[in-house]
């Protein structure tokens, strides 16, 4: 435990705990920790545990009568995590298709930041990103890790559709968006991947903690992994990442 | 079995909704007024989770296949049977062939249609709530058919009327916690929000309720953080959002407020024009 931690109630029966205001993988390791520790005791009452960037929401089966005891708790449980620096996690390899029939505003994003579509695509491959966390929409994974050279603003009027399976940069965050879904994002690709079934028992194949790559590939392989994606015997490529 | 003849404005089934799924992403859904729809349940000797039709402004026109128990609860959509009008908030024996109706809304917003042992209806991640990209159907539409269990009748004839207090369609308080970023606001920013009244603005639907009045304000954007039913956000431009049933898991923007679980209910029972009032709990 290296972290101040702050505990606030949220309501009637949750109780929010915030680590520093920073996006940071150290922060990650800590938050996935503390509710690994936490969810590994069982408690009855606590039905649901949520992380986000810097924060973990705890949310309890009824009314918290006692706040105070039930943060007493929870820093009793956080004292008790040791420092776990060698973590080892999934590296996913997710194709993606940058064909301009997709990259519908690699040409604008070209234009801005003044690159090729070829550096754009390559620097937008190479990186290795961080799952922080599920959030937005069902399947939709927040990713740190995008070079900084690609960093634009989010579009002044939002597309009212964007397709499923769109790869797109917003800001300082790039993402994949899981179903169509209106978006400000711009679009600069489009992976062939389902990021969320709900016939699943695991809704999604990644969690917070995991690595991911794009892999580019052309629109012909795009369309061979579809129909596998489609037909449910798409294997996803994997290795384990350590670091 | 009950057939959908006309969905009315809009009309979903939903249950108690999805709990542990938020870490995928997955909103709660589920009724946006537990109370109403957990009454009509209880009336018939139901499990408070069993699966209900929620009818936002307008009601459906339904045809039943068999005999079995009904109740309606929540908004008074002026409900017939055969044309017919019957109470709310009792126990209805309806038979094959009957057509369950609805006229003008005198109260209310969202209605709550229970059938005996509930409608089964498809089952996604533990539950029946309809949620695009969840389940196959988002909303009922004409010539849907919903399966109901003939077999679970647990009830007699009961002539037993469960009166509700007026209050929950009447009352403009809506009891709030401080939320997370109440703090920020200054004085006169949380004063304004305590003491003016607000306007329910015509965006107002499952996911969320927007505010007509704005409040000025330059708060930060936060990390984006878990966000619940509930949640009061504040945008930089001034608008007030309080995040309804199938609002996303996390949010960007500073949570005011939090709502206290019953006032979600009273919420969900008002629309566009409609004034509400925030009423700080001190208890947390």
């Amino acid at each position: 435990m290296a972290f101040n931690l702050t505990y606030k109630p949220f309501g009637e029966r949750s109780i929010l705990v915030e680590w520093p205001a920073v996006i940071d993988n150290e922060i990650l390791n800590d938050i996935i920790q503390f509710k690994k520790i936490i969810e590994e005791k069982k408690i009855k009452s606590i039905v649901e545990l949520k992380s986000a960037y810097n924060s973990l929401l705890i949310i309890y089966d009824s009314i918290c009568r006692n706040f105070e005891n039930e943060v007493i708790f929870l820093k009793n449980a956080y004292k008790s995590l040791k420092l776990n620096n060698d973590s080892v996690s999934v590296l996913w390899k997710i194709p993606v298709c940058y064909d301009g029939f997709f990259g519908i505003d690699l040409e604008v994003v070209s234009k801005e930041k003044k690159l090729s579509k070829e550096a754009i695509i390559k620097r937008h491959s190479q990186a290795v990103y961080t799952v922080y966390f599920i959030g937005f929409l069902p399947g939709f994974l927040y990713l740190g890790g995008l070079d900084k050279s690609l960093y634009i603003p989010r579009k002044s009027t939002p597309r009212l559709q964007i397709e499923k399976g769109a790869v797109a940069i917003g800001g300082s965050q790039t993402g994949v968006y899981p179903s169509a879904s209106p978006g400000g994002w711009n679009i600069i690709g489009n992976s062939p991947i389902a990021f969320f079934n709900p016939k699943l028992k695991t809704p999604c194949f990644s969690k917070p903690g995991d690595r991911l790559v794009f892999k580019p590939v052309s629109l012909k392989e795009y369309e061979n992994i579809k129909i596998l994606v489609d037909s449910g015997v798409y294997q996803l490529e994997s290795e384990v990442f350590s670091g | 079995m009950v057939k959908v003849l006309s969905p009315g404005f809009y009309s979903t089934i939903q249950d108690l909704g999805r709990t542990g799924f938020q870490e995928f992403g997955v909103p709660y859904s589920g009724v946006m007024d537990v109370y109403s729809a957990t009454l009509a349940n209880l009336i018939l000797g139901n499990h408070a989770n069993d699966a209900v039709i929620e009818m936002t402004m307008t009601g459906a026109k339904l045809q039943f296949s068999c005999s079995t128990y009904i109740c309606v609860s929540g908004a008074d959509m002026s409900p017939q049977l055969n044309g017919v009008p019957i109470h709310l908030n009792k126990s209805m024996k309806v038979s094959a062939e009957d057509v369950l109706s609805f006229g003008k809304l005198n109260k209310g917003f969202r209605c709550y249609l229970a059938v005996s042992g509930g409608f089964k209806t498809e089952e996604v991640m533990r539950s029946r709530s309809m949620y695009k990209d969840v389940t196959d159907l988002n909303k009922l539409s004409k010539n849907n058919e919903l399966k109901t269990n003939i077999n679970d009748l647990y009830l007699n004839d009961n002539n037993s009327l469960v009166k509700v207090k007026n209050k929950h369609f009447s009352t403009k308080d809506i009891e709030v916690f401080k939320g997370p970023e109440f703090h920020l606001l200054s004085t006169k920013q949380q004063k304004l929000l305590l003491q003016n009244e607000f306007t329910i603005s015509k965006e107002n639907n499952r996911m969320g309720y927007q505010l007509s009045e704005l409040l000025e304000n330059n708060l930060e954007p936060i990390i984006t953080s878990p966000v619940l039913p509930g949640t009061v956000q504040l945008t930089p431009s001034g608008k007030l959002i309080i995040l309804m049933r199938d609002c996303q898991t996390t949010g960007g923007y500073p949570r005011v407020f939090q709502l206290k679980e019953s006032s979600i209910n009273v919420l969900a029972q008002k629309f566009t024009g409609k004034t509400i009032h925030f009423k700080l709990n001190s208890q947390y």
